[in-house]
């Protein structure tokens, strides 16, 4: 074929230059209608770059004749687009044309229009200024009765659009929803989609209408909305569980064949819908059983009509997906993985690791390993080094077999990954063999081991290891040397000499190993390499490395001072430093009195210095002289020297470190760990342990694999018994044994080498699956009921100041519940009265409220009773339950404080034991700051009590929905710890208060704010009257009312802490025009969404 | 999303350039040049998916390619993407181009950029997939050539010219460059010199 074309192409001008030729009318046709043609012929004439750029530059000099002449018309300028585009294409700048290809789209016949269309979406992007000429064509071609143009126009919508001229088209987009023309409704909710990527809160209240999409008669737009389906439940799947039902039902009408054979491809029926919809199964079976329950049927049918071999790194990437569900899946195509881990593609090997990775057990370690070594060595593309090389070392950690094939596996992952490998690796191995386990001797041989293979490693000549694993190296080797009970450190000590000898060793590598030396030098008595690197280094030019060879000078000469300043095996132990340096307290005295001037911190000196000077320092070195002697001695290696792990020693010294707790973690890494294959998978099924009826249906897929292997072994040939060995020895351990996991959690094997301190995990395995609900009670719109007075006196109730009985239900709708909060007004009024710095100024940043007046709480339950310690003088919501099992409720409630949300959770024991070291944490959340209240920690709940804990939050930037998520553990007597979640969501409204101001500082405001957001809202006929929608708009919004004018209302609010938001709306028939404006620049749309959503909802 | 839709032939020169993410002009003819020494060493029998380039966004975002003759079709789509159904996409775009400029090649994407842009775009709108069912393009698209011809009916005569050239060197196809047709429509050009 490529022949051919090649051919074409050069026979090519010769037969238009014929055509030419033949002269008359054909060759005039062929000059003109073609001119692209022309172009294109003459570029593959071309032999060289310049002059390709010299005949474009000429062919875009004439276009840009040809399209200002005004006696150009619209369908020449057709054919000067079409060769614009190619220029563009070939990378040429036509920019002069882009201002052409508008006025096409603008006043074109249909035809003209649709170039001009094109042209514009390919030159400009959507920020592009030229873009807003275009919005009023594309309006008014939504409006066309023409299908076509109504298709362009959706087309250059989805394609190209200013995201603030959205509310422009928005209006009439919703209506084409309804269109009687399928793929204009399709081209709609892809367009819609698109507004929802770039500015979702403008979509958020058609969100039932794409419920009708999604039950669209036709397919296309059915398939069109799940596109935004699969997104929106990607960002919240909770919200739409209810819809599982209904994407099970089409999954399985398309499983099974019920769409027009159209939608066949290569006989399978509508693969792209297949996959969309297991997709967002997928997301919404996530860690959850029951939703998942639904699909089991038809997944097991997708699955079955699936052909997996199509291309075998989807296959695999599926298969990993699947994996994390259940391992046992990939059971059924390990001969696949076995072929993928030969394919001469490295994408598709390094694919098959990460498959590997995920079904790795204590079983198939050394074998998956091993295959992630040969892989590593071949490979050179740094991330994936960084990348394979920390999963090895993660799965080195969690199954190692035996102590040797641990330090074997480190060894490799240390010379490979070198340089570039995450610093925490080599840091958790030191801290690893520092900390060891529970078995003493173990760890000994662990430590010995090491000790050995790196003396092996480095008797071997003229090979250069990465600098972090020399650090590692020197420092196992000066801490645990002492373990080859050998007279004189002698041999190790010229080792480590003949590195410190070496130009390419670094000099952050040379500090540590002096600092083995130095440590080694305190086991041995009397060395001549030690005396001769002393020499050596006290004439260094390196200041770090003389420094430490002094220290090493004079150690060496009081060796007492130097065993108990560098004692064998206590690396664990914290030292206890006199950071405060008071056994010089005597000099200080001494001098002091002698008139010397008392000491001055360095900044404290250069600040004196300098404010008295204020003129030009022409000392050329006078301030600098803080650096090198000093800062080296802080370097990270000569802190080593004392303790490497527990870290700076001085700092050891002044908190006391949480020192590690090693008792408790089990040991788990024994020979009993190491199964040796296990042949064919009979073997296991035999061995299967009588499972509970949940896996049963793993059981079934244990009998398939062995009608397979007995089949297959008939037809066997000697390299497929290979494959099968190895697919053996790869797959142990996931049949039968993991039907245990499948009942718990998937990963439930403990980690070997797991530190308790450094992970947060309860102890036991059995993790309590508590209730873990989503706490969405706390769309605080429905229980917030603010209230300025000024304009509903009416409404105002002052006698009813008790708020206890603020109810949930009655807090929305009805009036009588509305309560004016005169301290709220009060405060409100005297910080927002004033000019607009104030806002800016104003910094609440530094609130603590103190634990007693921040509580209040609506007397709901019993339980929050002794809760109530003061009423309230804040609004707050009800006390909602978020999670509770048999032992403890944990409820919670919000204060709407003046200048930040104030979270309470209080904790009630109701068993009656006390709990021991009970604690709450939250989640960091993005776009929240949360700032836990003093006393807040309580080590013991007694028996049938209450304790609360108390956060204040803060937002950092504008959001819709947000949500706060956390856990709280406690431990009962004697028994295990449990864990519970909850989560709590938050809604923008928690953090909006009125911001009171006058109409001239409005107008003011109004003029200096940059970001502006206008949307018109249709509203039932109740709502349309001014007080109604101003009245919901105050109470649900929390927006305070500064003017009205006629049909005009002028309000304001605050984000917290201090961003001012303004609104201006009109009231026109049912319309309800409303322009939003702000400082900041998404506050406008996150409110208006808010908006929406109230005036809808009401 | 679909970031990108590049089609360029064994030389790396483009023949269809769409991007659905915006990047500066020069970066966008770096990203073609990138893609192109990407795709280009990687044989014929290996797979069709492959990390994108460090202009494009790199591992994040995934190259799913097919090569034809003469032609590379790249698309360079984001995580949200299937890969596989991004291959099949591919696919049912070049078998469109097929039935619609009947037995397509090169010359085709060359000679009508225009319209393989159109009918890209019934394929793909916005980076968003909008149509898969072949029948269903082709229909909008000979709905669109409808209004064509109704139009003018100029640009089918190039297009006829093309077809015939393209088929010059198939020996079994007979030679069916039809002057005939060519010399009617010539009086109707005449009033555009």
């Amino acid at each position: 074929m490529s022949d051919i074309v090649e051919k074409t192409l050069t026979a090519l001008p010769g037969l238009f230059l014929q055509n030419q030729s033949v002269g008359g009318p054909a060759g005039v046709k062929a000059s003109f209608s073609s001119r692209l043609g022309g172009l294109v012929r003459g570029i593959t004439a071309l032999t060289s770059k310049h002059e390709e750029e010299k005949l474009i530059q000429q062919e875009l000099s004439n276009l840009k004749a040809t399209v200002s002449a005004p006696a150009t018309t619209l369908k020449m300028m057709k054919e000067c687009m079409v060769r614009l585009i190619y220029c563009e294409m070939l990378g040429y700048d036509a920019s002069f044309g882009y201002i052409h290809a508008i006025k096409l789209a603008q006043q074109g016949n249909l035809l003209e229009k649709r170039v001009g269309y094109l042209a514009v979406s390919l030159f400009l992007h959507e920020n592009h200024e030229l873009l807003l000429l275009l919005v009023n064509t594309v309006v008014k071609d939504l409006q066309s009765t023409n299908l076509v143009e109504v298709c362009m126009a959706l087309t250059i919508v989805s394609q190209i659009f200013p995201r603030e001229m959205i509310p422009a088209v928005l209006p009439l987009i919703e209506d084409k929803l309804q269109h009687s023309k399928e793929i204009i409704r399709r081209k709609a909710v892809l367009a819609l989609y698109k507004f929802h990527l770039i500015a979702p809160n403008q979509v958020q209240h058609i969100h039932i209408k794409f419920r009708k999409a999604l039950c669209d008669r036709d397919v296309g737009v059915m398939a069109a909305s799940l596109h935004i389906y699969f997104r929106m439940i990607k960002e919240n799947p909770s919200a739409y569980k209810d819809l599982t039902g209904s994407f099970v039902t089409i999954l399985k009408q398309v499983v099974g064949g019920k769409l027009p054979v159209d939608f066949n491809y290569h006989s399978v029926p509508a693969p792209w819908l297949q996959i969309q919809l297991l997709r967002i199964l997928g997301l919404l079976g996530k860690d959850d059983q029951r939703t998942s329950e639904l699909m089991y049927d038809v997944l097991d049918e997708s699955l079955r009509r699936a052909e997996l071999n199509h291309n075998v790194t989807y296959g695999l990437k599926a298969l990993t997906y699947v994996i994390q569900q259940d391992p046992t899946l990939a059971l059924q195509h390990q001969m696949t993985i076995i072929e993928c881990l030969d394919h001469p593609d490295p994408i598709i090997k390094r694919e098959t690791l990460e498959l590997l990775y995920r079904i790795t057990n204590a079983q198939n370690i050394t074998v998956i390993v091993q295959k992630m070594l040969e892989y590593l060595h071949q490979s050179k593309e740094e991330y994936i080094i960084v990348n394979l090389v920390g999963k090895i070392a993660e799965l080195a950690e969690k199954y190692a077999p035996d102590n040797a094939w641990f330090i074997q596996t480190m060894n490799a992952v240390f010379s490979v990954g070198g340089d570039v490998m995450h610093p925490d690796i080599p840091n958790n191995f030191m801290r690893l063999l520092a900390e060891g386990f529970d078995d003493e001797t173990e760890d000994q041989q662990l430590r010995l081991y090491a000790v050995q293979s790196y003396l092996t490693l480095l008797d071997v000549e003229n090979v250069f290891y990465p600098q972090k694993f020399l650090q590692v190296m020197s420092w196992v080797l000066g801490e645990y040397y002492y373990l080859l009970d050998k007279d004189t450190p002698e041999e190790v000590l010229t080792k480590l000499y003949k590195l410190l000898m070496n130009a390419s060793v670094s000099s952050e590598t040379k500090a540590w190993l002096i600092a083995a030396v130095t440590k080694l030098t305190s086991q041995a008595h009397s060395s001549n390499i030690v005396e001769r690197l002393i020499q050596e280094f006290t004439i260094s030019l390196d200041t770090c490395m003389r420094q430490h060879a002094f220290e090493l000078k004079h150690l060496r000469e009081n060796v007492e001072l130097m065993k108990s300043l560098l004692p064998v095996d206590k690396s664990c132990e914290d030292m206890v430093v006199d950071a405060s340096l008071s056994f010089l307290d005597g000099f200080v005295a001494e001098e002091l009195s002698q008139g010397a001037a008392p000491y001055k911190p360095h900044h404290q000196r250069q600040e004196e210095k300098l404010s008295q000077e204020k003129v030009l320092n022409f000392e050329p070195y006078g301030l600098s002289f803080s650096s090198s002697g000093f800062t080296g001695r802080q370097s990270p290696a000569g802190i080593s020297l004392g303790s490497d792990i527990s870290g700076n020693s001085a700092e050891t010294g002044l908190k006391e470190t949480n020192g590690l707790k090693l008792e408790g973690i089990k040991k788990l890494w024994g020979k009993e760990g190491y199964l040796p294959k296990k042949e064919g998978k009979t073997g296991d099924e035999t061995e299967a342990p009588p499972v509970p009826q949940e896996s049963i249906i793993m059981e079934t897929v244990d009998q398939t694999l062995i009608k397979k292997d007995q089949c297959q072994v008939l037809t066997q040939s000697k390299e497929e018994k290979e494959k099968q060995l190895l697919a053996s020895s790869l797959f142990v351990g996931l049949g039968s044994e993991s039907t245990v996991n499948l009942l718990g959690k998937a990963d439930t094997v403990s980690h070997k080498f797991r530190r308790k301190s450094k992970i947060k995990e309860t102890k036991s395995g059995e993790t309590t699956s508590a209730h873990n609900r989503t706490c969405s009670y706390f769309s605080s719109s429905s229980n917030a009921t603010y209230e300025d007075g000024y304009y509903l006196d009416t409404l105002q109730d002052r006698g009813d100041k008790e708020l206890n009985k603020l109810s949930l239900n009655s807090g929305l709708l009805d009036s009588e519940s509305l309560t004016e909060l005169p301290s709220v007004e009060k405060l409100s009024n005297c910080k927002l009265s004033s000019s607009p710095s104030l806002f800016t100024d104003n910094s609440m940043e530094g609130f603590q409220p103190s634990q007693s007046t921040a509580l209040s709480v609506a007397n709901e339950t019993s339980l929050a009773a002794s809760l109530l310690e003061e009423t309230s003088e804040h609004m707050h919501s009800d006390l909602v339950e978020v999670c509770h099992n048999e032992t403890i409720s944990l409820s919670s409630f919000k204060i709407w404080k003046d200048d930040c949300l104030f979270m309470v959770w209080s904790v009630s024991n109701k068993s009656g034991l006390e709990l021991e070291s009970a604690d709450l944490e939250i989640a960091p959340a993005e776009n929240f700051k949360i700032t836990e209240q003093p006393g807040c920690r309580l080590p013991i709940i007694e028996a049938e009590s209450i304790k609360t804990f108390q956060y204040s939050v803060q937002v950092e930037k504008p959001f819709t929905e947000g949500n706060l998520s956390g856990f709280i553990n406690y431990q009962m007597m004697d028994t295990h710890s449990v864990q519970l979640e909850f989560s709590v969501n938050l809604s923008l409204l928690d953090f909006i208060r009125p911001l009171k101001i006058s109409t001239e500082n409005f107008g003011k405001l109004w003029l200096s704010f940059a970001n502006d957001v206008k949307q018109n809202i249709k509203v039932s006929e109740s709502q349309a009257a001014l007080p109604s929608a101003l009245k919901t708009l105050q109470q649900k919004l929390r927006l305070h009312v500064v003017e009205i004018i006629g049909n005009e209302g002028l309000l304001a609010c605050q984000l917290l802490p201090s961003i001012p938001c303004l609104l201006h709306f009109r009231v026109h028939g049912d319309v309800l025009a409303l322009w939003f404006r702000s400082s900041c620049s998404t506050l406008p749309d996150c409110l208006l969404y808010q908006c929406q959503k109230v005036m809808e909802g009401s | 999303m679909i970031q990108a839709i590049l089609v360029f032939n064994n030389h790396g020169k483009p023949r269809l350039v769409r991007f659905y993410q915006r990047f500066p002009e020069e970066i966008q003819q770096q990203i073609v040049r990138e893609t192109f020494h990407l795709v280009l060493k990687r044989d014929d029998n290996i797979c069709n998916f492959l990390e994108g380039g460090s202009l494009i966004g790199g591992p994040e975002y995934k190259l799913i390619y097919r090569h034809y003759a003469t032609l590379y079709f790249v698309f360079c789509v984001d995580s949200s993407e299937s890969e596989l159904g991004i291959l099949d996409l591919i696919q049912v775009f070049v078998e469109t181009l097929d039935k619609c400029f009947e037995n397509v090649c090169e010359l085709d994407l060359i000679f009508h950029m225009d319209k393989v842009h159109y009918i890209l775009q019934e394929v793909v709108m916005g980076g968003m997939v909008l149509e898969t069912n072949m029948n269903e393009i082709v229909a909008q698209i000979e709905a669109q050539n409808r209004l064509e011809k109704s139009e003018g009916g100029l640009s089918a005569a190039p297009a006829r010219a093309v077809s015939a050239v393209k088929n010059i060197n198939l020996p079994e196809i007979p030679r069916n460059i039809n002057i005939g047709d060519l010399n009617i429509k010539v009086p109707n050009l005449s009033q555009f010199v």
